[in-house]
């Protein structure tokens, strides 16, 4: 795709403090012989909209719960702010949290909820209820203040939840998967909503999820966990297009997998040799370990399109249309390539008709070398 | 077979509307809850309105007069006698329910946020001591409390007291820690349960949001538990107005209560109009206050807001 003049292509939307908000050093998190966390370590930059991604027991809730202090590390380090967290119990950290279940107080109404945290704080001459009103308008609840929990919709409960934390000015916003108990379409718009909101009051952000969708559409970086320890961290796109081994591509959608005998590995390069795309540079992953003479390679369905009638172009496969699935606005096609062991699966938008592609047809794809990539198995 | 065929249908039909009755929901309630209702109607609501009746009344030797009168209600009233056992049945019953709730209260919440796996073993312990009869627990009081008593012995032994305090049984006091003791279970059970019932995310919460560990008990925990104390209270407030067992037992000449009196109105004193009429009044201010008990402790939840 040519680049567009005039528009500035960035990775991120806005510049951010490269100062270190919280600081996780080498934290284990024993239970007997199972390790929910292994020697993890990672730096969450203020400011940053941080998402930490993996399946379920990956221990990405152990991790924030560890940060607010329901949990203590059996080995380790971590620091907010600077300031070491050893010892500090839950309600004096510069951290505020908002629950799966949301745990709103059900014997308190809306603004005695959000009030909650504020009360201790013996605030004078009307500021808390001022904070209050500006908290609720934050999250879109003005006028809501009176309710009862019991009386509010599931979308309404997260937003109080948010607005009970963000009140406090916390140094360090957690969301404990705080979308998972909502509709598709309302959680839509809450991802869109929370990273407004992230952008407006500029708290750091930690986020826990296992929606890749949700983690790559709101964070500027995701940390990708498997079995307690630290696969990738980088940006969203980086995840994507780079992500360093198998687990992850998997994990983060559709990948078409190609191996690949290493014809020569130079610096930061490699030159593989593959059936289905012939002899292909790619740049090498850093964590790289040269196993044997094989390498493995990925592609996403999306990277390669369907070349109509007699285009061309400069790098193609040839094949055969096996499979065909409809989504609507996109179809997913299964190719056999000769040569390729699993056929090769395309996402194809519909615009040029890609969903009347009859089974069976003979068909060839365009890409990019350069979107395939070269990852540790 | 003509007839066969024209008689079936009908049948079908009455068959299918009965099974329609007895699968409605409102006819399933009520057969469930007839057998216990009726005994409740029988054995409960009639003598009741039998006691109701007799208040009325007025007992000649050995006939009743059945003219309409409230004489045995002014007695019961303003007959010292009468209100001092009133009154000193309902301090007891309150102490006790009071005393009940603030020693079950720990212990509920011991079992319900720090007993682990072993639950069910801690609710089973608490049951063990009615294994034996009440009348066995309340001597056994008489023998913990007693002239030659094991408090007794204790402090005589520890040297604390010269000769054996006689201050120990057969008074009030002795009645409300008999009765303390006796009840202390089924206050235990319905705190519990609603313990049991607090989300343990919104106490995290209130941590979160930065409140210690009394803080956030004082704001969640217990403002949330607040039904179980509220049944707990009930439980034992009522049932201990009327108790006559352990008075009579522990509680001497200063530990009489009304239900003595009622007992001996209705038995000795042969004056079943006057028992009656105390029994009523009883009644009426046991739940009075079982109202304003209620009141009080939704009122002191709210405040804790």
């Amino acid at each position: 795709m040519p680049e567009q003049p005039g528009i500035e292509r960035s990775d991120t939307d806005r510049m951010q403090s490269e100062k270190p908000m919280i600081e996780i050093r080498d934290v284990t998190r024993s239970y007997g012989a199972f390790k929910a966390l292994d020697d993890a370590s990672l730096t969450i930059k203020e400011g940053e909209f941080f998402s930490l991604l993996g399946p379920s027991g990956c221990g990405k809730t152990t991790l924030l719960r560890m940060i607010a202090g329901f949990d203590n590390p059996t080995s380790g380090s971590i620091a907010v702010g600077g300031q070491p967290m050893e010892g500090i119990p839950a309600n004096r950290r510069p951290t505020n949290m908002v629950f799966q279940s949301y745990a709103i107080f059900p014997h308190l109404n809306v603004e005695q909820n959000v009030a909650y945290g504020l009360k201790r704080l013996k605030l004078q001459g009307g500021e808390e209820k001022r904070r209050v009103e500006e908290a609720l308008a934050q999250v879109s609840l003005t006028g809501l203040g009176k309710r009862l929990a019991t009386e509010l919709s599931g979308g309404q409960r997260q937003r109080v939840a948010l607005a009970r934390a963000l009140v406090m000015r916390p140094k360090v916003l957690l969301l404990d998967e705080p979308l998972s108990a909502l509709d598709k379409k309302l959680r839509e718009q809450m991802q869109v909503e929370l990273r407004r909101l992230q952008q407006a009051v500029g708290i750091t952000f930690v986020l826990v999820t296992h929606d890749q969708y949700e983690a790559l559409a709101m964070s500027d970086r995701i940390a990708v966990m498997f079995g307690g320890r630290i696969a990738q961290v980088a940006s969203p796109k980086e995840i994507y297009q780079r992500p360093v081994n198998r687990q992850v591509a998997d994990f983060l959608g559709g990948m078409n997998f190609v191996q690949a005998e290493i014809v020569e590995e130079n610096g930061a390069s490699l030159i593989v040799d593959t059936l289905g795309f012939g002899r292909i540079k790619t740049d090498k992953p850093k964590a790289f370990v040269r196993n044997g003479g094989g390498a493995m390679l990925g592609i996403r369905p999306e990277r390669l399109r369907v070349l109509w009638d007699d285009a061309t172009a400069k790098f193609e496969v040839a094949g055969k249309v096996v499979e065909r699935h409809y989504f609507g606005e996109i179809t997913h096609l299964i190719v056999e390539i000769p040569g390729l062991e699993k056929p090769l699966s395309v996402t194809e938008t519909n615009d040029f008709g890609a969903d009347d592609i009859p089974v069976g047809t003979p068909i060839r794809l365009a890409y990019d070398p350069e979107a395939l990539v070269a990852m540790a198995d | 077979m003509t007839v066969a065929a024209e008689g079936a249908p009908p049948l079908r039909m009455t068959r299918a509307r009965r099974n329609a009755l007895l699968q409605s929901e409102p006819v399933q309630g009520l057969g469930l809850i007839s057998p216990t209702f009726l005994y409740a109607l029988v054995l409960l609501v009639l003598p009741i309105l039998v006691v109701i009746a007799h208040s009325f009344w007025t007992q000649h030797y050995l006939t009743i007069d059945r003219t309409f009168t409230l004489e045995n209600y002014r007695i019961a009233l303003t007959e010292p006698i009468y209100r001092d056992l009133l009154w000193r049945s309902l301090y007891i019953s309150l102490t006790v329910s009071l005393f009940t709730v603030l020693l079950a209260y720990p212990i509920a919440y011991f079992i319900s946020f720090h007993g682990g796996r072993h639950k069910s073993l801690w609710l089973f312990l608490i049951t063990i001591p009615f294994w034996t009869s009440y009348l066995l627990r309340v001597m056994s009081w008489k023998v913990i409390l007693g002239y030659n008593g094991v408090l007794n012995s204790a402090l005589m032994g520890l040297g604390v007291i010269d000769e054996p305090s006689t201050a120990l049984l057969y008074n009030s006091s002795a009645v409300i820690i008999t009765l303390t003791h006796a009840w202390a279970a089924f206050a235990i059970l319905p705190i519990f349960v609603s313990l049991e019932k607090v989300d343990r995310t919104l106490v995290e919460a209130a941590t979160d949001l930065g409140d210690g560990p009394l803080r956030s008990f004082l704001r969640v925990t217990l403002p949330l538990s607040a039904p179980g104390v509220i049944s707990a209270v009930l439980i034992v407030m009522i049932p201990t107005v009327g108790d006559y067992v352990t008075p009579k037992l522990v509680g001497g000449k200063d530990g009489v209560m009304i239900a003595n009196a009622i007992q001996a109105q209705f038995g000795k004193a042969a004056n079943w109009p006057l028992g009656a009429a105390l029994s009523v009044t009883t009644m009426l201010i046991v739940s009075l206050m079982a109202g304003a008990t209620v009141l009080i402790i939704r009122t002191l939840q709210r405040m804790a807001r």
